[in-house]
């Protein structure tokens, strides 16, 4: 053993790098890529499984929703709120600066172009995640007319866009077309 | 810990020293797996196998804690839920596949290095302790593979399940109660199922404490070595890093070609297909054996096919089967011979590699059906089982003439005698 020490400290004073130094850096590295490789599976397979992207799409029948009336139906496990807005609502919406609004967007930036009274949105207040009131019969809708929020009062206006309160954003509308008149896919 | 050469701890950077001072865990893992062990400088291949146990407990709990991410332990979805790991979680069949045929080669890893310590008699003083604790090692680890076949919740699981409850029922007077009281019913069910989910979670952590332990008592009188002779100067050993870590790892890297070779191209070699089928109370696999780790004790379990005395058949079968396992507690002092290494033991190296025949003839008949011949030589095995460790070593201890052992570990690696330390 003290020999072969010996051996190979002569080449390394001669300046040079031992064969074992080599050998040591590419089985080091190796194992490293080989475990960083092992890693990405055993983080990955907390990611959606397939049967739950499965669910990434809904289709919804909105031909009994009336004017001024609004659903709520669920998307991945989240509340959607879809609103048929009136006349009066909408002209509400488009007499608003949009140079004041913490989230500047208009109504028809948030709706399909001649579709503007459908007005579709996650039924997820963008400060905390809670779900905001206003979609069901009976419920506050806040002081601009759209949706209250109950657990730290931030109110949305009658195009789902922050007002008043903590939230940053509006809430957020989903991907969605309409596959008909009366028919609407989400996500 | 062990020599006092071994080399000291010595922080060089300012964060070391101040680590060393309020928490010295790098002292410890140095001590312990680093340049402050000196081991044996002659120990074989035979020596590789703990940190392989090691390893594969490893990918047991980690790919164990992931799968408990997915599955569900209710006798209703558990299946299911082992499909939609299988199917839908990304990775999840490899992740799964990796848990089932870690469990069998955790058990590769163990029988080598239980044979490398019968061999070369490492279960002697001073290496009582440690030996002991790998008896409780193997019997935790026995467990816990149980309980882990049942979770899928298929046709082998779940009679799986029954078979080995019912062994206590064997138990005179208490055996029924016994039984209902481990199922938590009459027959394996949701309770049996989630009792079963909850301890296999546990115990690989308790195996865990108890390989510390194995770990610690080892290092007290250091490694044992194939001569069997004790180390006397520093002359005989080498630090475990880099030798035995370096030797150690290309081991590792070798393991996990051929675990992966198994997890990916045959995954369910090892298996048995009828546990893909759902579990049915109502019908009975026409082939019913347990994972192939456990064959040779399911064949003396079932060698015994008649009464004895007063005693039935089921729980001679019962008792003998325990027995076979907890005879290794005693064995310390039933071989009683001073000379540790086979290799210096002419007669007890032939009766050695008779009984790794023998274990093997019993993992074959274990596996095979409950018919003749099978249960002929099942019980012939089982009686040579006995015989090897109850009369065949005791006898030896006195009877055999070891032939001369060298003078040092050195000594023998050099093949000259030492006259200086160097």
């Amino acid at each position: 053993m003290a020999t072969v020490e010996t051996a190979d400290t002569a080449v390394a004073e001669e300046g040079g790098v031992r064969r074992r130094d080599f050998i040591n850096i590419a089985a080091v590295s190796f194992a490293g890529a080989g475990a960083v490789a092992t890693v990405i599976p055993l983080v990955n397979q907390m990611n959606p499984s397939a049967d739950v992207l499965a669910l990434s799409s809904i289709e919804v029948d909105i031909s009994a929703i009336e004017s001024g009336q609004s659903i709520k139906t669920s998307w991945r496990k989240q509340p959607i709120f879809i609103r048929n807005l009136t006349e009066k609502e909408i002209a509400e919406a488009n007499a608003v600066q949009i140079s004041e609004l913490r989230d500047p967007q208009t109504l028809a930036e948030r709706t399909t172009a001649g579709k503007e009274n459908w007005l579709i949105t996650l039924g997820v207040c963008t400060h905390l995640g809670c779900v905001p009131l206003g979609a069901a019969q009976g419920e506050i809708k806040g002081e601009y007319g759209g949706y209250f929020c109950p657990c730290h009062g931030s109110h949305y206006d009658t195009a789902a866009r922050i007002r008043k309160g903590p939230a940053p954003k509006n809430l957020e509308v989903p991907e969605h077309e309409f596959l008909s008149d009366t028919v609407v896919k989400i996500g | 810990m062990s020599f006092p050469w071994a080399k000291q701890y010595t922080p060089t950077t300012e964060f070391g020293q101040w680590m060393d001072k309020q928490l010295p865990l790098p002292r410890f893992i140095y001590n312990s797996v680093g340049a402050g062990y000196p081991a044996p400088r002659n120990l074989n291949y035979m020596w590789n196998f703990g940190s392989l146990a090691g390893l594969f407990l490893v990918v047991q709990i980690v790919t164990g804690v992931i799968l408990a991410m997915h599955y569900a332990a209710n006798a209703n979805i558990a299946f299911d839920s082992v499909e939609h790991i299988m199917r839908d979680v990304n990775s999840g069949w490899m992740i799964r596949y990796a848990h089932a045929n870690g469990a069998s080669f955790f058990f590769i890893a163990i029988y080598l290095h239980i044979g490398r310590g019968l061999f070369y008699g490492s279960y002697k003083a001073p290496r009582e302790m440690l030996w002991l604790l790998g008896v409780v090692i193997y019997l935790l680890a026995m467990a816990t593979a149980f309980m882990g076949y049942v979770l899928p919740w298929g046709q082998m699981s779940f009679w799986g399940a029954k078979v080995i409850t019912g062994l206590f029922e064997a138990i005179p007077l208490v055996g029924k109660p016994i039984q209902e009281l481990l199922l938590g019913g009459f027959a394996p069910d949701n309770a049996a199922l989630n009792r079963f989910f909850s301890l296999h979670y546990l115990l690989p952590f308790v195996i865990v404490g108890v390989v510390i332990m194995h770990i610690w008592a080892l290092h007290i009188p250091g490694s044992n070595n194939p001569t069997g002779v004790d180390v006397k100067g520093p002359q005989d050993t080498v630090p475990f890093h880099p030798y035995y870590t370096a030797k150690d790892g290309w081991t590792i890297g070798l393991a996990l070609i051929f675990f992966t070779a198994l997890m990916f191209f045959l995954p369910n070699a090892l298996g048995h297909a009828d546990n893909y089928i759902p579990a049915n109370p109502l019908s009975t696999p026409a082939h019913i054996v347990p994972e192939w780790y456990f064959w040779p004790w399911y064949a003396i379990l079932r060698a015994f096919t008649f009464d004895f005395l007063f005693i039935p058949a089921k729980l001679l079968g019962v008792l003998a089967m325990f027995s076979a396992i907890l005879v290794w507690f005693f064995l310390p002092w039933l071989d009683k011979s001073p000379v540790r290494s086979g290799s210096f033991r002419p007669k007890f190296k032939i009766f050695f590699v008779i009984l790794v025949i023998d274990v093997l003839v019993l993992g074959y008949c274990g596996g095979a059906p409950a018919e003749e011949p099978f249960v002929m030589i099942s019980q012939l095995a089982a009686a040579y089982y006995f015989a090897h460790f109850l009369i065949i070593l005791p006898l030896l201890s006195s009877l055999e003439k070891p032939e001369p052992l060298p003078n040092s570990i050195t000594e023998s690696v050099t093949g000259k005698p030492l006259k200086t330390a160097s």
